[in-house]
């Protein structure tokens, strides 16, 4: 089932959450959802979800609109919410059957389903035990137990992992990938790895507006632009080296990295970068002792993308 | 109908967990029955087999206790935000409203039953009228039923328990004396449409065993004011609650 926005504008009073925002999520993609804090991404998925309505544009899920028919596209929709709220003074399981229940599942499948997704969560010492009483990490799971009940074929997910420690990141993480399979995903989150470890495709987001839409791989050679490459390079003077390097044919830039240590950062146009640079140390018999492709990484990309 | 009874039996298990209904239960049956049978002022000064003495004490009590009741169900959702999980599963605002709204006045008809003692009683004692019982037994879960809608509505519009009920105790106490008052001291039309407004002037007279329309009509609308206001309150939600 796919999600299509479409020119998306939330206010809150006068300041626009969410300023004209459109894109396509299909069928079994899974979509990280980046952007700073107050980017708009909560919303974003709060209007997906119908709980609140947008001031511009719709949703469509599987081609309804969430507008005309919030209760049938809602029923296709598991969503976990920020802050995982749940009632605290229920039973996981008696919770989870309600969950069931409203999700319509019928009243003779409902206590194998929940069995199933106890099971599948893990949560099976702790189903008789209130939710208020579980540590963060079993909440979240009740909380994915509860947005996957019904089987839903669109998951959003808002922050699943904030504030678990890194084992129960990796768990809960490991949970979305089984659990994702066949499903379309989407998932916000500020750890960016996370990101380029599930994710088909990311969007980033910032002060309301989409800034960048594409898979890992394209978002890092649109940033990049060039390649730069890290070198040391040892008996010489510094600015002697810095010359030689500039004067290469395929060197654009060249700055200084560290000059005490003779290191510099050589932004370069073509891959015969690394050969002219060796031939231009054996030439003036210096020696270089480090060559190291520097990657952009997705944190880079970012904060140049959501930093004014 | 389906989805509203699945979250009425919640809140009702709810409020039996939390011992909420029980001490509410222990507490409605020990006030009305204090005032009615022991206290010096009671059912057996009116020298008649009658409950209305009980009638108009439970109007007095209801009043208290139902605010107390709703003040939770709706701005305790709000404050720990399940109340976007509720509304994000496929349910419209409307089955979660009537769903509390009905679980409330299950469990004050809950109350109101475990008087029936009550009625034996006071028949035992003389030659009751059960009409008038009837009617007096609907009265009181009409007015429960007014002012739950109202409760539920202040609840609604806060995060703050305690708002919620002193909300609903505010807006209560004019239906339930002010507009009486306000009645007596105007004149003309103005006297007459305070005097419909007020609570207790159709409570005396449905609780007397007069079966008027007229009440009827009153107590739905202000069942479905509030429960309007409600919805209305409800859609208006913010992000940042």
């Amino acid at each position: 089932m796919d999600i299509v926005i479409e020119n998306l504008t939330k206010r809150y009073g006068v300041q626009k959450a969410i300023d004209n925002i459109s894109f396509k999520v299909a069928t079994g993609e899974i979509i990280g959802f980046l952007g700073p804090n107050g980017a708009g991404k909560t919303t974003t998925m709060k209007i997906i979800t119908s709980y609140l309505a947008p001031d511009e544009g719709d949703v469509f899920i599987g081609g309804r609109s969430v507008m005309e028919n919030p209760v049938e596209t809602k029923r296709h929709i598991g969503y976990l919410p920020e802050n995982n709220p749940l009632y605290f003074d229920m039973p996981v399981i008696d919770y989870l059957e309600f969950c069931a229940r409203i999700q319509g599942i019928e009243k003779s499948r409902v206590v194998n389903r929940v069995a199933e997704m106890i099971k599948i969560t893990g949560l099976n010492h702790e189903k008789h035990k209130k939710i208020g009483e579980l540590s963060k990490g079993y909440r979240q799971r009740v909380g994915l137990a509860q947005a996957m009940i019904h089987d839903p074929q669109i998951l959003i997910l808002d922050e699943p992992t904030s504030g678990l420690d890194p084992n129960q990141i990796a768990e809960i993480r490991k949970l979305i990938r089984e659990l994702g399979r066949e499903k379309t995903v989407i998932l916000s989150t500020h750890i960016l790895p996370e990101v380029e470890a599930t994710c088909d495709r990311i969007f980033i987001i910032n002060k309301g507006k989409l800034v960048a839409d594409g898979t890992p791989d394209t978002l890092r050679k649109q940033a990049q632009g060039t390649d730069i490459i890290r070198v040391k390079i040892e008996d010489g003077n510094p600015d002697t080296i810095f010359k030689a390097l500039k004067e290469l044919e395929s060197v654009t830039m060249v700055d200084f990295a560290d000059r005490q240590f003779n290191r510099f950062n050589v932004h370069c146009k073509s891959d015969r970068v690394k050969r002219d640079i060796f031939s231009l140390c054996v030439q003036n018999k210096w020696v270089l002792t480090e060559m190291t492709p520097f990657e952009t990484k997705l944190e880079d990309i970012f904060r140049e993308l959501t930093m004014n | 109908m389906d989805k509203i009874w699945i979250i009425t039996k919640r809140e009702l298990n709810s409020y039996f967990d939390s011992l909420m209904a029980f001490i509410m239960i222990v507490l409605f049956l020990g006030f009305s029955g204090f005032f009615t049978w022991i206290s010096g002022n009671d059912i057996f000064m009116s020298g008649q087999a009658s409950l209305r003495p009980f009638f108009s004490i439970a109007y007095w009590t209801l009043f208290f206790f139902i605010p107390a009741l709703t003040m939770r169900t709706i701005a305790e959702e709000n404050k720990t935000g399940t109340i976007e999980m509720l509304l994000t599963k496929p349910v419209t605002d409307r089955q979660v409203i009537l769903g509390k709204y009905l679980a409330t006045l299950i469990l004050i008809g809950i109350a109101l039953a475990l008087t029936f003692p009550y009625v034996i009683t006071v028949s035992k004692l003389g030659n009751a009228d059960a009409g008038a019982v009837l009617c007096g037994y609907l009265a009181l879960l009409l007015i429960s039923a007014s002012y739950s809608s109202i409760g539920i509505f202040t609840s609604s519009i806060t995060n703050n328990q305690i708002i919620a009920f002193l909300s609903a105790l505010f807006i209560g106490l004019f239906f339930h004396i002010l507009f009486q008052i306000i009645s007596g001291e105007m004149k003309g039309l103005t006297g007459q449409i305070f005097n419909t407004l007020s609570m207790t002037v159709h409570f005396d007279s449905l609780s007397r065993g007069v079966l008027d329309l007229k009440d009827l009509i009153y107590f739905a609308s202000i069942i479905f004011t509030g429960l309007f206001l409600t919805e209305v309150s409800l859609s208006k939600r913010n992000a940042f609650n």
